[in-house]
């Protein structure tokens, strides 16, 4: 990895396309090394297509996608994923320190299975976001918000220098929310790359150093300050956003 | 116990072993109806290979089931893309489309062939020691005994070697793809796995309840357990115990193998649904009715509280009367006093009834919340 790079997530020119419907429209992205990146739009925006594009899930009709210089294929290792919580079946019959180690999955490779050293670093991630005591619970029994702890524990054992998820913040607790907005920003003192989709207004610019507004189109990118505008957000909105107008 | 008997006995634990496995996967990943297609689709597979090799136990057999099986799956997942045809659809259209072309060679050209529908349809266990593997004049054995061992032995080698792969394929497979562990492969050797094992099951219990050999013991195994290694161990020695009891039965009353084991593979799933700790519907009857009285009695012990020490206290506490005031049934009322006097919650003078300090504690507890 080349450590002097000006751009840990380049996107250019990405559209991407279910059918004939575009969901992205030539999107250029540039994400610089060590910020904290809310990605903000409506609903229908493409905000998870554009993470699952960055991550290779879904094919892109035209652009490209390149993770520190390389393409992500070759970037496997150092790329954190946290999907939506909807996305899995809770009722799978595992516990939380099972799947926790799914986070080391990557780095084991195929057939080996994880052993003492990935039991010690899930009981750390574990610690991190305050869920050690419920290592044996059977994943059914979890809240939405313990859910989300115990998938940011998984991205942590990634030990990767990019993370992108996936509304982390979706139907938490405030307690939740806090620890979840103090782990994220200690990632990025740590020089790690965090992009999160984000649905709240009122606390990007309380828990962001970097936005991104998308509808479809990118219509804003850069440090929260500049960026995130009553003009920008009206043009990514159209004109539904009444409770922002004192900014 | 003859020979003959103990072959059967044998192929019975081996097939119910070699399907049991795969099925845990087919439950987990809500997948259950596909085993049904594939079982079904593979017909024509099965009738061509037998056209070219006139032997029903031939491994080209399994390997033309096999791809026939995948072809169905590759057939329902490519209409259910269009986005035209929802899953369930879509599997009812394939497999029918797959397995009536097998139905229409049989028909035709059945005069020349040894192949019935009955056979295809229903297996018969039974009759499997009669078809012997003969190297050099010597017979060493039934040969759906070897074919559903090494099936068994390939389905545990698959297992055993992609546990964790398959657990994250099956668990999150937005996860397995990001990491690179190729989903859509281990999908379709998942899948290769089962139609070749439904192929192998097929010449001992058919093409129909080949479904419940796979199903059912996984169903079984997943409300007996949290845990995927318990829930695989859980499924084969379901599916065993079936298998052999299924044989006793249908030897006791001198009727289908195959029928007794399947019939015995759904009264087992029942009997779990039924009894298991926790999630068992018998536990869930008993915990509704504990939690029905324990509010009643909670009710009881709030209204106590409230007009403890107040003017009115003697008449709201008087038993006779209870019902009237908080509008219950009398019978459930005096049964909610005897549930609470049973539990110390309130004891009785006369016909009054009075809060004890443990239920004086719970009634002011539950008002905090």
């Amino acid at each position: 990895m080349d450590t002097k790079a000006t751009k840990a997530i380049e996107v250019t020119d990405l559209t991407v396309a279910y059918q004939e419907t575009p969901v992205l429209w030539d999107i250029d992205l540039d994400v610089p090394p060590g910020v904290l990146l809310a990605i903000v739009g409506p609903n229908g925006a493409g905000k998870t297509t554009l993470i699952k594009a960055i991550l290779g899930l879904v094919r892109p009709a035209a652009g490209n996608v390149l993770i520190y210089n390389k393409p992500y294929a070759a970037q496997r290792r150092i790329v954190g994923y946290v999907p939506q919580r909807g996305t899995v079946d809770w009722d799978f019959p595992t516990n939380v320190l099972d799947v926790v180690m799914m986070g080391r999955y990557g780095s084991l490779g195929w057939i080996r299975r994880p052993g003492i050293k990935e039991r010690e670093l899930a009981m750390l991630a574990l610690q991190k976001v305050g869920m050690e005591d419920y290592r044996t619970r059977q994943i059914s029994q979890l809240s939405g918000g313990q859910q989300q702890r115990v998938f940011l524990a998984r991205a942590l054992i990634q030990d990767a220098t990019v993370y992108l998820m996936d509304e982390p913040f979706q139907g938490v607790d405030a307690t939740t929310e806090r620890a979840i907005v103090t782990l994220l920003q200690e990632l990025r003192e740590n020089g790690k790359t965090v992009v999160v989709v984000h649905h709240d207004l009122q606390t990007v610019t309380d828990y962001f150093d970097w936005v991104t507004l998308l509808n479809i189109r990118r219509i804003a990118s850069g440090p929260v300050d500049d960026t995130f505008t009553s003009d920008n957000l009206r043009e990514t909105y159209g004109g539904r956003i009444a409770f922002m107008k004192n900014r | 116990m003859s020979l003959e008997q103990s072959y059967v006995l044998l192929i019975a634990i081996f097939t119910a072993s070699a399907c049991a496995l795969p099925g845990v996967y087919l439950v987990l990943r809500r997948m259950t109806l596909m085993s049904d297609a594939i079982s079904h689709a593979i017909l024509p597979g099965i009738v061509l290979a037998f056209f070219l090799t006139n032997n029903l136990s031939s491994p080209l057999l399994i390997l033309a089931a096999a791809g026939t099986g995948v072809l169905t799956v590759v057939c329902v997942e490519l209409l259910q893309k269009t986005g035209l045809v929802k899953e369930d659809a879509a599997i009812g259209l394939t497999f029918p489309a797959l397995f009536s072309i097998g139905v229409i060679l049989i028909s035709r050209y059945s005069n020349n062939i040894h192949l019935d529908l009955d056979t295809v349809l229903l297996g018969e266990l039974a009759y499997a020691p009669l078809n012997q593997l003969r190297i050099g004049g010597y017979e060493l054995g039934p040969v759906s005994l070897y074919v559903m061992g090494v099936l068994l032995c390939l389905n545990l080698t698959f297992i055993l070697l992609f546990y964790k792969e398959l657990k994250l394929v099956t668990f999150d497979v937005g996860l397995a793809a990001t990491l690179g562990f190729a989903p859509t492969l281990i999908h379709y050797g998942l899948m290769t796995l089962v139609s070749m094992t439904t192929v192998g099951a097929f010449d001992a219990v058919g093409s129909i309840l080949v479904v419940a050999l796979i199903v059912g013991p996984a169903a079984t195994a997943y409300l007996m357990t949290d845990g995927l290694t318990r829930m695989l161990i859980f499924s084969v020695t379901v599916g065993c115990m079936n298998a052999v009891g299924g044989y006793f039965i249908a030897d006791v009353f001198d009727v289908s193998i195959a029928g007794a084991i399947s019939t015995l593979t759904f009264l087992v799933f029942g009997l779990v649904f039924l009894v298991v700790p926790q999630r068992g519907l018998i536990a869930i009857a008993h915990r509704h009715m504990r939690q029905k009285w324990e509010f009643a009695q909670t009710m009881l012990v709030i209204h106590l509280l409230n007009h403890e020490g107040l003017p009115e206290a003697d008449e709201e506490s008087e038993i006779a009367h209870l019902h009237e005031h908080l509008q219950w049934e009398p019978t459930f009322a005096s049964k909610v006093v005897k549930y609470a006097l049973n539990n110390k919650y309130v004891s009785q003078t006369a016909t009054r009834l009075s809060l004890t300090d443990r239920g004086r504690s719970i009634a002011r507890k539950a008002l905090v919340q």
